[in-house]
């Protein structure tokens, strides 16, 4: 091994680099936050809706789990705009390619935890729902004050889980070559001949924060079955 | 918005001449199942070895097979594949990085992309077995050592014939990230199915007909898969075990 | 998502007032009045084009005509306070976001040709350009038909990616194509030794020469193949506003300003590794060009 490494790339680069970090973590918060919220809504449409609409819902979510994000950020990144103005009758709606990926990764990601909240719900006894109904609260009632509160407290260590899988699910958008914090560095790299470096830099910092983010789901798993190791 | 629908695009000769657009699509399809199929097996293999070695009392094999999976789970793996293909050639001995670079590109671009697959996805696959293997129960593994058995022979004879049961369906799910996985491909150059589609859509421009089908050829596998595994989980089940049910 | 639905639906719904307000025959002009607000592409290492220089500031030859042409449209609409949103493009991604209306206006380093024109328009050219080779000095590579079993290295989605296929596959030349993402990738790649050969435009590639390590290991090679002439993209049909940006490139070039940006960026030192010189001096073709303006493509 032969290379020269010159670091200080990075350092003259940092708030480039920054810049990146902040689409990446606007990327996740969003996809985050809006993708357990169509999640849930999923999960309950699946559960307890008329039967059309569940499946519907497994529809959907069979669909966005069939086919590769990289496929479905092209597909919203392309077609959004048109498709949008088509909806909304503007003929000057924009959509930037920020929306295309935020939509793609929420619409995907919503998928994903549909899932792992129907497996919260099913965690829950099922006599508890009965309890609930036979005290005459309605299905609704019972849903979001007694079955859900338990149910995402179970769910808390998947769904840490999944939020890592979207942390580094967010760095596909490069394909579109937006500026997150693998693209910013990219071109940093290449603009400088630096690529080996910055490639470093970017792996140990995904490390250290999914690595972080693993560790603590895997306490608070441990914490919520203190019977299994 | 004024789209022409044409769906007869896929006869079309190529305006780069290479051949008829849907000639180029099913090759894009070639590639994603080459390799996909390739990392599977191959991280198949490796997850069995690192799960089972997690399982062990064998002190540093453990802690060497926890450190690889903790480095390969949680790096994303586009930044992995962009390490191997670009990174690694670079910091190998000069004349090892030269012949990795020397070779035939689109050969170099497949086997980067197996080995990032294939690394990534044992990681993860890894978890699997190694949870197969600790749902049998510890008075199984006891049994057998009382029995007179060598661990070599419990995991042979006891452990390891119910546990790869169990890993079957989520032994599928790992095939199928595989198989939606391989799309990186395309950010080194390689147009399997979606760089296809992507390059496609634009010589045509006719994108809506190209999506539509990589989507359709997406949905068709993943099901085909679905369908295939659940025949083999029927077959191979445990009359008695919770599965059965089902 | 719903929050972002009920956004979308009320930028259009204000958007629609405002655009019937003032009505204009151009779509793009009202959308900009509408919306005032300008969306603009930038490329990342497009040299001396468009590219982010020393300080991670936007500059290059084709950045000043994308200034001049806001400055334009914000005189005819009035709009002094118009908002310039930027856009990071790949040669990929370019042509599908002028197409779907995302971009305004992008000039950066596009070649205008009749198949392109069926999905953008281009305004007046502003640079004449040529696919050559990029090699190392030593390489055994002096021409196109040299090219067999070698590897060379296209920018995905150029006209040279497109021309690199079409001749593999009519004229034999049995080159291996590998595909970059950008000019600074493709060098990358001849650089490590995974391209024996780098094929894009001639200027592009003197930039990449001139911004490169060791600049003089490097040499542009190969035939003149055709010339392409390089043109800001904008939205297919917009005569309103097609009519702004052909004005002021013909204006800048009239007025002598667009020889003074062609020598500032093709000849003298620009800020981008500390200072490197391109020295493309201006060809007589370029002093045709800038003496009788044209928006024609030379296929």
């Amino acid at each position: 091994m032969n290379y020269a490494f010159e670091w200080g790339t990075i350092l003259r680069a940092w708030p480039y680099l920054m810049q990146g970090l902040q689409t990446t973590l606007l990327l996740l918060v969003v996809g985050v936050v809006l993708g357990i919220a169509l999640g849930t809504v999923l999960a309950i449409c699946r559960m307890f809706g008329p039967r059309p609409l569940a499946a519907l819902t497994t529809g959907y979510v069979n669909l966005f789990r069939s086919i590769p994000l990289i496929l479905t950020i092209f597909w919203f990144y392309i077609m959004m705009p048109g498709v949008m103005r088509v909806l909304t009758g503007d003929p000057n709606l924009t959509v930037g390619p920020i929306y295309a990926a935020l939509a793609a990764l929420v619409l995907a990601e919503a998928a994903y935890f549909c899932e792992i909240v129907r497996a919260g719900i099913g965690s829950v006894r099922s006599g508890q729902m009965q309890a609930c109904l036979s005290l005459g609260l309605t299905r609704w009632q019972a849903l979001t004050n007694v079955i859900l509160p338990q149910a995402f407290r179970n769910m808390t260590p998947s769904l840490l889980n999944q939020t890592i899988a979207l942390l580094k699910d967010t760095s596909l958008v490069y394909v579109i070559s937006m500026n997150d914090f693998l693209g910013a560095a990219v071109r940093i790299g290449q603009r400088d001949g630096r690529v080996v470096e910055v490639f470093i830099f970017v792996a140990v910092v995904y490390f250290v924060v999914c690595s972080a983010g693993t560790w603590l789901a895997g306490w608070l798993q441990k914490r919520l079955n203190p019977g299994k190791a | 918005m004024n789209y022409s629908w044409d769906w007869l695009i896929f006869l079309q000769p190529s305006i780069t001449g290479e051949g008829a657009y849907g000639y180029l699509l099913l090759r894009g399809l070639l590639w994603t199942l080459a390799i996909s199929s390739l990392s599977w097996v191959l991280a198949v293999a490796i997850a069995a070895a690192v799960g089972i070695a997690r399982t062990l009392d064998f002190v540093v094999l453990r802690f060497l097979a926890a450190t690889y999976v903790n480095i390969f789970r949680n790096i994303p793996l586009l930044v992995q594949l962009f390490l191997w293909y670009f990174v690694v050639p670079e910091l190998l001995p000069t004349a090892w990085g030269t012949a990795i670079k020397r070779m035939d590109p689109l050969l170099n671009q497949y086997f980067t992309v197996v080995v990032g697959l294939t690394l990534y996805t044992a990681a993860k696959a890894s978890e699997h077995i190694r949870s197969g293997i600790e749902s049998v129960s510890a008075g199984q593994k006891q049994a057998g050592r009382s029995l007179g058995l060598t661990t070599a022979q419990s995991y042979r004879y006891v452990i390891l014939p119910q546990a790869m049961r169990i890993v079957i369906p989520p032994m599928t799910s790992d095939f199928l990230n595989v198989f939606k996985n391989s799309s990186v491909a395309l950010t080194i150059g390689l147009l399997e199915l979606a760089g296809a589609t992507y390059q496609l859509s634009e010589f045509s421009a006719q994108p809506f007909e190209f999506f539509a089908a990589a989507t359709l050829i997406y949905m068709m596998i993943t099901y085909t898969v679905i369908l295939l595994m659940r025949a083999v989980e029927r077959c191979t089940r445990i009359a008695g075990s919770l599965g059965a049910a089902s | 998502m719903y929050r972002i639905i009920t956004k979308l639906l009320l930028a259009a719904a204000l958007g629609g007032f405002a655009g019937t307000a003032h009505a204009e025959e151009s779509p793009t002009l009202e959308k900009i009045r509408a919306k005032n607000e300008i969306t603009v592409g930038i490329r990342e290492g497009s040299l001396p084009f468009n590219y982010l220089d020393d300080n991670n500031e936007q500059d290059g030859y084709s950045w000043q005509i994308t200034l001049r042409i806001v400055d334009a449209v914000k005189e005819k609409l009035g709009l002094p306070d118009l908002a310039v949103k930027r856009l990071m493009v790949s040669p990929a991604t370019r042509i599908q976001l002028v197409a779907n209306q995302t971009l305004d206006l992008e000039c950066s380093s596009t070649t205008n040709n009749t198949e392109r024109q069926k999905q953008v328009s281009y305004g007046n050219t502003f640079y004449i350009v040529g696919p050559r080779l990029l090699v190392d000095k030593g390489s055994t590579i002096r021409n196109w038909t040299d090219l067999k079993d070698k590897s060379v290295v296209v920018n995905a989605g150029t006209t040279a990616e497109k021309l690199l296929r079409t001749m593999n596959s009519e004229k034999d030349w049995g080159a291996n194509i590998l595909l970059a993402k950008e000019a600074s990738q493709g060098f990358m790649m001849v650089e490590t030794g995974r391209a024996d050969a780098a094929m894009m435009d001639d200027t592009g590639l003197f930039g990449l020469v001139a911004r490169s390590k060791e600049p003089q290991r490097w040499e542009v090679t190969g035939d003149f193949l055709r010339k392409e002439a390089y043109g800001c993209m904008l939205r297919k049909d917009d005569a309103g506003f097609k009519e702004i940006v052909d004005e002021t490139i013909a204006g800048m070039m009239l007025s002598g300003e667009m020889e003074e940006l062609q020598k500032k960026y093709f000849q003298q030192p620009i800020a981008v590794k500390g200072g490197i010189t391109l020295g493309v001096p201006l060809s007589d073709e370029m002093k045709a060009l800038y003496k009788q303006p044209t928006d024609a493509a030379y296929d």
